[in-house]
Parts: structure tokens; C-alpha cells; sequence
């Protein structure tokens, strides 16, 4: 894989060796701004923020990958290029495996591992796959559909009057646009279908971690996760009143969670 | 609501935004009049302000009754995200503050209200914004207005009064190549006859006063971003893509990958310039929305029936509704507006100044006033009125003339409306 030049938002704050930092890691046709609000703050907060676009994706160069393997190869070749010995990882859907394989492959790296809206396996159905490609629009608005979970959110991302279900589509449409060369949509999809590692690496993680659930996710529904919580050694879980999109939906739960876990 | 099912139109329209209230469980959208929201600690108002969180701080940015509104109207169109605005005219200039200063160019419809006319052509180039207008239909003329400083083409929907149908996926085709976003206004159609950005439009806006609200009982306006114009790409929008040292350093950009513009025109435009909604009409504007499909309906349904007559009757002489072949923008219309091409509209009566007068000092059902998209129906002049500025050149190039009169068809029994016109067009006919 060809990482290329990979993006990172830092939360509008410039890079400081002496503090710790922490890595987010986007979902499928996600990319960093769906964490704008919790990278912001704890950016402003005493710690280092990389947020990334995975690459091949929006502002980040390089092929996509295509497994969580792949993927998780770009985080550490990312922590290497910063200059950062070890950091804490916060994934959500594909971006949680991508984490979780990081954490157990490079043990040493990892402080502390956050996975938001997390399952394993992390099937996607062939139907779904299939409509990645052949009628991607219509897959958007699928995916979109069981990824939220009410009809009146609280202020959100781009604040008060934001309607998160048009966010999320247009930031999906144009994730998906900005990759010509290669179905992110689908490669995405088809690296959280294929991994099969996810308890295995759940074993092998040294570091806390943290699940962050949404008690209404329709994608990866809280029971999908006990498999990895119960191999967790140093498992918390917080469970939040929202759907797949936790972040947009339950912004301040989300913070909290990652404040009392980080000590921020 | 419990679980998000992909809900329609007329669902959205009544509880897009708004969920019981936790604290007292009443079901109708609370009005919030409070200038200020107390903050929970000085880590959290800090955090507020520099939009590390999201949530409320003082009404002139962001009001919870007023947030609905937005959601609301941003979920019907399929947008993003809105920003309510004091009135129509209000969400215009935000758009336009937002994208530009002194020095830049839009290209814009001659088919337009008015008050827009008169904000592009007067009041905007004193603040050093020079406006091209062209007719809507020549699509040719949309390119060639294109200057280097161009940021924006402006259209309506429908032009008013004469209903000329913007043809969006050609107009926004010609934008996009040239780099600029789409501004519609989507006034007299609303999101029930037509949704924009389905066809290509970049940023939509109504003057809430008329059929969101529907009832002429408030001013107020919506600007909602369509989050599918890609700023970066573009390159013309350094307001957009390059730190503002107006707010911290941000990078609207960077900080949202398809809501920048949004960030911004919140941030900065009502900030500074002020042209927030009160949260008491945010929800008169939501008491209208929870009926809009059903007013709308019937908005057309009558509409049907007055073209049909006033069609049939020897002292009109033109009636400029899309429904009819005649209309230059009928086939347009039929591609783009299925439902109707909206319930305001002109005609011409045979005759004089003279007769006109006759004409509307007889209507009795319909009201004598400078406004449209009232539940009640709606009679103007608009040579001596709502386009008065205008030159004579002007005029015809909006398609209105010294005769023409201005409908806006409300939900009566069409039977009385029919009635009152017939009997105003009688004495019309007397007064020759």
C-alpha cells in the first residue's frame, strides 16, 4: 500500500512534544470532521490532536486500504512520521477495528484505546456491498437511515440547526467523490466485513480501553460488541442515548466519555 | 420519536427538529424567549465560544425554538443545515456577506422580487458588489456574464411575477464550471413543489413570510446550505478556506468538510451583522410548516381552477401560469415542478389603467396588499407597488407590464374566488 501524504485536523492548535496525543480514526466514507467538536476540545485541553482522513480518502493522499490491516499500518507509519512514541487511538465503526488492530499489533504504542460504535465481526451484508458500487447513492442514504436515530438532535457539529441526517449524506456523497480512482464506499465496507482478527487483537491490547455504544445503534448494536468487551482486560463501556453517528448525535455524551477516560 | 425510519415529507414537516420536551413534556415546541443560556461552567463557556461545543449562548446566534425551525426547514429542503433569518432579505445578504466583499460579481436572474432587484442592482454595488442580470431562460447569457471575480450565481425558482421556471440543472451546471455556488430562491414553491438541491442548487433561501409561514402573520427567513458546493475545489472563497482572524484563527474549511459556509454566515453574518429571527416567530413559522403539504395542496388545486378561468374570459388577455401551453416555461415546469408551478402568478386584463383599478377596487374576497402566500388570497398591482423602483426596461424584462395583476391564490372555496373575479372583471368591463 502506498500511504502517500496523509491529512490530519489538529484542532486549530499547533503540535507539542511535551504533551500526549491522541489519533481519531473515521469510519466508512467518513473522514476527520465528524469528530470536529471532541478533537476540538481536547485539543484546547492539554493534548496533541490527530485527527486523519484515512488514506485515499478527502484530503489525504495514497491508496485507501483495503483491510483493517492495511489501515492500521498507516496509523502506526503516521505516529512515526510525528515523531510520537505512543498515543491514544479513538476509532469509530471501521475506524474502532482500525484502532483495535493497532493497539494489539504495537502494544507499546497505545496509552489508552477508545472504540465508538464498535461490533465484531462487523459483518456488512452482500446486498449492501453489492449496492456500493452498482448504486452508491442509494446505499448512502441506507446506511444513513440506520446510522441515526431520532429526528430532533441537539446541537451539533456545525452548532445549533444543524440537520445531521443532510450532513452526514453530503459528507458521505462527497468522501465518496473525492476518491476517482477507487470505491472508498465499498473497500471500506469490505475491509470491516473481512476482518477476522477482532478478538484475537482484543487479547493481545495492553492498554485501557473504553467502548462508547449507542443503546439505539441500528449499525453496530450494543450486543455486537460484547465479544470484544469480554475479551477486553481493562474494559470500560459507556452507553449513550444515540444511533451509529454517536458523535453528531450525542456530542457532549461523547466528550464526557473520552474526558473522564483520558483524565482531561 | 424513537428511531430514525426515513421519514416523508408531511412527517418531517411536523417533527423534523422537535421531540417532546424533557423538562415539561409539552408536545408543542417551547418559544424560548430568553436572550441567554446559563453555561454549566466557565470550562464549558469557553468551549462555546470557540466551538469546541455545540450549544447555546446568546439569541442574536443560536435560540433552542429557533434551532427547530432550522432543522425543520433544513430537513424538508435536504440541506444540512439553516440559519433563520430576520426576513427574507435578511437570509440574501447573509448569503451574499458570507461569499463576498467589494470587488466580486454575481450573476443573477432579471425574473426577481423586487426587493432583491433593488439589494443587487442599488444597494450592493455601493458596497462595491456589481451584479449582471440576464434573462433566466438564456442559458447562454448565464455563461457568458461569467467574469473572474464571479462568486455566485442567483436565481428564483420562479421568477415573480411572471413565473419564468429557473432551469436549475442547466443554470447550476454553468455555476459549477465556472466555480461559483447556485443561490435559489425558493419563495413561492417551497420544498413541497421543488427541492433544489435535488436538481443542483448549492444554497436555497425563502422569505419564510409566505408559504412556510403561510398566513400572513410574520416576517422572517431561511438560509440552508445544500453542504454539496466544494469550496477548497473552487478556489474563489478564501473567506471560506483560509484562517479568519475574525474567529479564532478557524479554517471553516478544515473544521467542516461540507459545512463551512454554514459555520461561517452563523459565526460571522449573524455576529455581526445582526439579522437574527425572534424565537416568537421561529414558531408562528413552525405553526405554518406543521400544515404546509396540505395547504400547498390546495394552494395548486385552486390555482388549477382560477388559470382555467381567467384562461376562458374575453377581457383577459394573457395569463402567465406554466400550467398553461402558452406559458414559455410550461415544459420546464412540467419537468421540474410536477406538482405546480406554484400559486402566484400575473395576468393582464384587456383594457386600461383605468379598467385595472375598477378591477381590484371591486375584488371582495381577495386582499388588496403588498404580500403573497397567505392562507387567504391576495390581489396587487405590481407596476405602482412591489416593483415601483424598476424602470420601464426593467419591467419588461421581468415580464410584468403596465397592466398586469398579481394573484396569490389562497385555500377559499375556489367557487367564491372564481365568483369575486368574475364579478371584479365585470366591472372592469364597465369601467371601459
Amino acid at each position: 500500500m502506498k500511504l502517500g501524504h496523509i491529512y490530519a485536523y489538529t484542532g486549530g492548535k499547533d503540535f507539542n512534544p511535551d504533551q500526549p496525543t491522541v489519533v481519531f480514526i473515521h469510519g466508512v466514507l467518513n473522514d476527520h470532521s465528524v469528530w470536529i467538536l471532541q478533537s476540538r476540545y481536547l485539543a484546547h485541553h492539554g493534548w496533541n490532536v490527530l485527527a486523519i482522513d484515512l488514506p485515499g480518502h478527502c484530503k489525504s493522499g495514497g491508496e485507501p486500504p483495503t483491510s483493517v490491516e492495511e489501515a492500521s499500518a498507516a496509523i502506526l507509519a503516521l505516529l512515526d512520521a510525528a515523531g510520537v512514541q505512543k498515543a491514544a487511538l479513538v476509532g469509530h465503526s471501521f475506524g474502532s477495528l482500525i484502532a483495535l488492530e493497532t493497539a494489539a499489533r504495537a502494544p507499546e504504542r497505545v496509552s489508552h484505546l477508545v472504540l465508538v460504535g464498535t461490533a465484531f465481526p462487523m459483518r456488512v451484508s452482500p446486498a449492501l456491498l453489492e449496492s456500493s458500487v452498482s448504486a452508491p447513492n442509494q446505499a448512502i442514504d441506507m446506511v444513513n437511515t440506520f446510522s441515526h436515530s431520532t429526528l430532533a438532535p441537539p446541537p451539533s457539529a456545525l452548532g445549533p440547526g444543524t440537520w445531521l441526517y443532510g450532513g452526514s449524506r453530503a459528507l458521505m456523497r462527497r468522501v465518496l467523490a473525492s476518491n476517482r480512482k477507487v470505491n472508498v464506499f465499498f473497500t471500506g465496507f469490505k475491509a470491516c466485513d473481512s476482518y477476522a482478527g477482532g478478538e484475537a487483537a482484543m487479547e493481545r491490547v495492553q492498554c485501557p480501553t473504553l467502548f462508547v455504544l449507542g443503546s439505539q445503534d441500528q449499525m453496530t448494536p450494543p450486543k455486537a460488541a460484547q465479544g470484544l468487551v469480554a475479551k477486553a482486560r481493562l474494559a470500560q463501556v459507556v452507553k449513550l442515548p444515540a444511533g451509529h453517528s454517536l458523535m453528531t448525535e450525542a456530542p457532549d455524551g461523547v466528550l464526557q466519555a473520552l474526558k473522564d477516560f483520558l483524565k482531561v | 420519536m424513537s428511531g430514525y425510519a426515513d421519514p416523508g415529507f408531511d412527517t418531517l414537516a411536523l417533527h423534523a427538529g422537535a421531540a417532546p420536551d424533557p423538562s415539561t413534556g409539552a408536545r408543542a415546541v417551547p418559544i424560548h424567549l430568553s436572550t441567554s443560556f446559563v453555561f454549566e461552567s466557565s470550562d464549558q463557556a469557553a468551549a462555546l465560544f470557540n466551538l469546541e461545543r455545540a450549544g447555546h449562548v446568546y439569541s442574536r446566534i443560536s435560540n433552542p425554538t429557533t434551532a427547530v425551525l432550522e432543522q425543520r426547514v433544513a430537513a424538508l429542503e435536504g440541506g444540512i443545515g439553516a440559519i433563520a433569518t430576520a426576513s427574507g432579505q435578511a437570509a440574501l445578504h447573509l448569503a451574499v456577506a458570507t461569499l463576498m466583499g467589494a470587488g466580486s460579481h454575481i450573476v443573477a436572474s432579471t425574473a426577481l422580487y423586487g426587493g432583491s432587484q433593488n439589494l443587487l442592482h442599488y444597494t450592493l454595488r455601493r458596497f462595491g458588489i456589481e451584479t449582471t442580470f440576464v434573462k433566466p431562460g438564456d442559458i447562454d447569457a448565464w455563461r457568458a456574464a461569467v467574469r473572474p471575480n464571479t462568486k455566485l450565481f442567483f436565481g428564483e425558482t420562479v421568477g415573480n411575477p411572471g413565473l419564468d421556471v429557473l432551469d436549475i440543472p442547466a443554470v447550476s451546471q454553468i455555476a459549477h464550471e465556472a466555480g461559483v455556488p447556485l443561490l435559489v430562491d425558493s419563495t413561492l414553491t417551497s420544498p413541497w413543489l421543488i427541492k433544489p438541491f435535488d436538481h443542483g442548487a448549492d444554497l436555497v433561501y425563502h422569505s419564510a413570510t409566505k408559504f412556510l409561514s403561510g398566513h400572513g402573520t410574520v416576517i422572517g427567513g431561511v438560509l440552508v446550505d445544500g453542504g454539496s458546493f466544494d469550496w477548497e475545489k473552487s478556489g474563489k472563497f478564501t473567506e471560506l478556506t483560509q484562517a479568519y482572524e475574525g474567529f479564532h484563527n478557524m479554517v471553516f474549511s478544515e473544521e467542516s468538510t461540507v459545512g463551512a459556509f454554514l459555520l461561517r454566515a452563523r459565526r460571522e453574518g449573524l455576529r455581526d451583522f445582526g439579522a437574527c429571527l425572534s424565537p416568537h416567530s421561529a414558531w408562528l413559522i413552525l405553526q405554518g410548516i406543521e400544515t404546509l403539504p396540505l395547504r400547498m395542496a390546495r394552494h395548486m388545486e385552486n390555482t388549477a381552477k382560477v388559470v382555467e378561468f381567467l384562461a376562458a374570459h374575453p377581457l383577459v388577455s394573457r395569463v402567465g401560469h406554466p400550467l398553461l401551453e402558452s406559458h414559455p416555461s410550461h415544459a420546464l415546469a412540467q419537468k421540474l415542478l410536477p406538482r405546480g408551478a406554484g400559486s402566484v402568478f400575473s395576468f393582464d386584463i384587456a383594457g386600461n389603467r383605468a379598467q385595472g383599478k375598477a378591477f381590484i377596487e371591486a375584488l371582495k374576497v381577495f386582499s388588496h396588499l403588498a404580500n403573497v402566500g397567505d392562507a387567504k388570497s391576495l390581489v396587487i398591482h405590481p407596476a405602482s407597488t412591489t416593483h415601483f423602483r424598476m424602470s420601464d426596461e426593467a419591467l419588461a424584462q421581468a415580464g410584468i407590464g403596465p397592466g398586469t395583476i398579481r394573484l396569490s391564490i389562497g385555500l377559499e372555496d375556489p367557487a367564491d374566488l372564481i365568483d369575486d373575479l368574475k364579478k371584479a372583471l365585470k366591472a372592469a368591463e364597465k369601467a371601459a
